[in-house]
């Protein structure tokens, strides 16, 4: 569903770009782009918020900015939405340089997280406001706000105004608010962090479907990971004002290239340790005197391995069967959960750190203080620069 | 790369016209009258030089500060018990006890001065009812600075009530029966406890009934006697009758450095006591 | 209890201190003989008459209600934009920039009224209508900055943002959402701009000429040398029309209830 540009604005995009001497693979991507950002940063004073940041959002693709407070995705956001002028750096929205064009002219719609609903207005006044704008006929406006509350689900609630709304309701107006006049671009900024649990898997799994049949470029900006992991086709993860990684959920969770990202996807247990050597893209580190072996190869003298809780087995002291594809390590156990679906446990690993361990079933029920034997496939570990990220994970 | 300036100076456009406003037409006449005063008729500071050394000026001076202080005194301790109501009644209540402080200042002052005028005069209801009560003979309750002190009193009352309410309603209301659990009198409660904590309401009240009072030229005017001015006729006075317009801008000035310094002082004087105040919301 | 009854009776004391004496020239006004006596003698309108039939006086009252319209409309536009203004900025200058735009409210009126008169004197605005509106705007200004600035308080800094992503400019948006959100404050501040010119005296005398002299200016003028008490209906007259404006400015903000969800 992507919209066409105008040929001779495509023309002179393409003059103000070869001007900055650009090449022209560059140029493609930044035409084919939804979103496109190159070396993108803003400061204030000294720091930088967003550090070059470089980013090629597709059309059509959910995309979240995920990180944690700080990270700068917000201040990105409000760049892409034009309430914040970039320091330095190329913006572009499907193809067309924004770094001069006002928030009001860029087409977009946005999604807040207090909803930001004009409570003197009705439901039907609030999204006939963006019709109005664009000088919508009134007869056609009717039928495109009755769509458009449809496919929130809020048909009925036309004439009511905000304040007799719940939040749910009010943050599924503002969605239809966005989306009335299809932008080709959504942006939403934690939309879901004002509501309760059960209410925000409910919208998350609405928001997914919309996407669905709009089509539109989306790119919401949350600090909550099970929420990234479970809508986005890729995940920005933002840290520090620059983006450790960009990928879709399952390789950030099974192939992080940090440990920022190992740890803040989710659960993770952490071996430190320094390397012994490495051979045919297979590394051996010492893990509190442990020689643990894990794929790949690193320059760096502090290093650790990443493995996913639900890839490693506990087993009674001497009891695990030792083969070359697999590693152990003895540890004690700290204390066992039992999920429902599975047994939680943690455990405290060789170096005192807290390590856990995710089992779909467990014969022997785990007791604190018990002793016990770690076992993983070498393969389910991640070799990462060891930069002394904080413990437990981040959720 | 691009690099964009920032769209910061956006807001101050909108601040252009006030600025524009206050800057001709309040801090101007202000620069004004401070080039008359040393430059009328002359360029030095002789014009002070009189203001400090002729003795009708300092008596007017004292008077007017006196009659101010006074009048200050008075609202505080009219106003003080009031506050307190306020703070103990329901919000209905409060509300109208906030109305009626509040409708007196709706009617312009002339209107109140007015008023006082036909009520003290010699033939007034006030003389008569003297007379008829006590048999005293005619009071001269206007010509005189009791007459003046009287209507600023009631003019200026509504503005020693408001922020004192303001400071009285921000103490926690059980510090009073604690202080009564350990074993303090109510009065006694009241001195040690109770009204230290007020204090910023009282400085806020009193320095605003008190720089107003210093300024107040019509009821002065109506309900005074030309035998006793204040310093706001004695401006009038030196421009409007002797053309001596160094001499009154010179009181100009004075009265404005006196008001600045009241207000410098009172603030500081009362950050000091806010550091104990111990306010609670 | 009866330390609140106390107090209760001393308020009620203190507001008949407050109200009544203003009140003393209602029937003043009434008086049939053409004195100040207190308590006035039979009732007569001839006052009331007098005043509306005076051309001097009707002079005086057109005067005063042009001059207050005007400095309503120009007080309150410039205190809408000083409001705005002030509220998008972030920066430490902030607190000063409001401080001098309030600082009227402090100054002693009679030295505003002396520099005015100075400088007015200086570049011929005496008894001028421009130099009337502008010098009652100083002194309206600050009431209309704080009342508007209230409202503001209560405008969330997002809706903006929504509209300027929903397709609309700044003006746009100030006109169809902020404006329409601080209406109780710019309101008030309307009707207080209006009440504070209509009433102002101690600039009005300073700055008046024969050309122009506003209401309060001619009853201060009448008061010394007053023969009967038509000066006392016209004080009845102006003191309503204060009061009315104040009532309704009072209902504008009661009625911000609705509109903040």
């Amino acid at each position: 569903m992507r919209p066409e540009i105008p040929t001779d604005a495509l023309d002179q995009n393409e003059r103000e770009l070869r001007q900055l001497h650009l090449n022209t693979e560059i140029i493609s991507v930044i035409n084919d782009a939804g979103i496109s950002l190159r070396d993108v940063t803003k400061r204030y004073g000294k720091k930088a918020v967003v550090d070059a940041i470089n980013l090629v959002i597709e059309p059509g693709e959910f995309m979240t900015f995920l990180g944690p407070s700080g990270s700068g995705k917000t201040t990105t956001l409000n760049m892409i939405a034009g309430f914040v002028s970039a320091t330095e750096g190329l913006l572009h929205i499907y193809g067309k340089p924004v770094a001069k064009l006002p928030a009001h002219k860029r087409d977009i719609g946005m999604v807040f997280q207090n909803y930001a609903l004009f409570p003197h207005k009705t439901v039907a006044e609030n999204i006939a406001y963006p019709l109005d704008r664009r000088k919508i006929a009134k007869a056609e406006q009717k039928l495109m706000i009755a769509d458009a509350l449809d496919m929130v689900r809020m048909g009925e609630f036309g004439d009511r105004y905000p304040a007799e709304l719940s939040g749910g309701q009010q943050q599924r107006v503002a969605l239809a608010r966005a989306l009335v006049y299809k932008p080709r671009v959504l942006l939403m900024d934690e939309p879901l962090g004002a509501l309760d649990k059960k209410l925000r898997e409910w919208l998350q799994k609405e928001i997914k479907r919309i996407h669905r049949e709009v089509g539109s470029t989306f790119v919401y900006v949350t600090h909550d990971q099970e929420e990234a992991l479970s809508l986005s086709d890729r995940i920005a993860v933002f840290n520090n004002g620059r983006i450790e990684q960009v990928g879709t959920p399952a390789s950030l969770y099974q192939k992080p290239e940090t440990l920022f990202v190992g740890r803040f996807l989710g659960e993770s247990t952490v071996l430190s340790g320094s390397m012994v050597n490495s051979v045919d893209g297979m590394t051996t580190l010492d893990i509190s005197g442990h020689p643990i072996r894990v794929p790949g190869q690193k320059n760096s003298t502090s290093l650790a391995i990443l493995i996913r809780p639900e890839n490693i087995t506990l087993y009674e002291e001497g009891s695990a069967p030792e083969s070359s594809a697999v590693n152990t390590l003895p540890v004690t156990v700290l204390d066992a959960n039992y999920l429902g679906s599975a047994w939680r446990c943690e455990v405290e690993l060789p170096d005192g750190s807290t390590g856990t361990v995710r089992e779909a079933h467990s014969a022997v029920v785990r007791e604190p203080g018990a002793r016990a034997l770690m076992r993983w496939h070498v393969d389910a570990g991640v070799l990462l620069e060891d930069t002394g990220e904080a413990g437990a994970s981040l959720t | 790369m691009t690099i964009r300036e920032p769209k910061n100076w956006r807001p101050f456009l909108l601040l252009i016209p006030a600025f524009v406003v206050v800057s001709f037409f309040f801090l101007a006449p202000l620069v004004d009258i401070f080039i008359r005063s040393i430059t009328d008729p002359t360029l030095g500071i002789q014009n002070y030089e009189w203001l400090f050394t002729t003795p009708t000026n300092m008596v007017v001076a004292f008077r007017t500060f006196g009659t101010s202080f006074v009048v200050t005194i008075v609202c505080l301790l009219i106003a003080y018990p009031y506050a307190y109501l306020m703070t103990i009644v329901s919000d209905r209540t409060r509300n109208m006890l906030q109305l009626f402080i509040m409708l007196p200042l709706w009617t312009s002052i002339l209107v109140r001065t007015l008023a006082w005028l036909v009520l003290l005069q010699d033939t007034g209801p006030i003389n008569g009812l003297l007379e008829s009560l006590f048999g005293i003979g005619p009071l001269p309750l206007i010509r005189s600075t009791f007459g003046v002190a009287l209507g600023m009193s009631q003019v200026l009352l509504p503005f020693m009530v408001l922020p004192l309410y303001s400071a009285l309603s921000k103490i926690d209301k059980r510090l009073l029966p604690a202080a009564a659990n350990l074993g303090a009198r109510p009065v006694t409660a009241f001195f040690t406890v109770y009204l230290p904590l007020s204090r910023p309401g009282i400085f806020a009240g009193s320095v605003t009934v008190f720089i107003l009072g210093l300024g107040f030229y019509i009821i002065p005017a109506l309900l005074g006697s030309s035998k006793e001015i204040m310093m706001s006729a004695l401006m009038y006075q030196q421009i409007s009758g002797f053309l001596m317009w160094g001499h009154g801008t010179a009181l100009g000035i004075f009265m404005l450095t006196t008001t600045i310094v009241v207000l410098v002082v009172v603030n500081r004087a009362s950050k000091g006591a806010n550091l104990f105040a111990g306010q609670v919301k | 209890m009866t330390l609140k009854r106390a107090l209760g009776a001393l308020a009620v004391l203190i507001v008949l201190w407050l109200l009544l004496p203003t009140l003393v020239i209602i029937p003043m006004s009434f008086n049939s003989a053409a004195s100040f006596n207190f308590p006035p003698r039979g009732f007569s309108l001839q006052w009331y008459e007098n005043f509306f039939t005076d051309p001097s006086w009707l002079r005086a009252l057109g005067s005063s209600l042009q001059v207050a319209v005007i400095t309503m409309v120009v007080a309150t536009s410039v205190g809408i934009m000083a409001a705005i203004g002030l509220s998008k900025i972030k920066f430490r200058g902030k607190a000063l920039l409001e401080s001098y735009f309030l600082t009227p409210l402090i100054v002693p009126g009679i030295v505003i009224a002396i520099g005015l008169y100075s400088l007015f004197l200086r570049f011929n605005l005496l008894g001028t209508l421009p130099g009337f509106v502008l010098a009652h705007t100083v002194v309206a200004l600050p009431l209309v900055i704080i009342n508007v600035t209230a409202s503001l308080q209560g405008v969330d800094p997002k809706l903006e943002q929504a509209s300027a992503t929903l397709g609309a400019g700044r003006l746009r948006t100030f006109f169809s959402i902020t404006l329409p959100l601080i209406m109780p404050g710019v309101t008030a501040g309307a009707l207080f701009a209006f009440v504070t010119s209509f009433d102002e005296i101690i600039l009005s005398l300073f700055i008046q000429s024969p050309q122009l002299q506003t209401l309060p200016v001619k009853i201060y003028n009448s008061v010394t040398q007053a023969s009967d008490p038509t000066v006392a209906a016209v004080a009845v007259v102006a003191m309503f029309t204060s009061v009315l404006v104040m009532l309704t400015a009072q209902f504008a903000t009661r009625k911000r209830k609705r509109v903040s969800a």
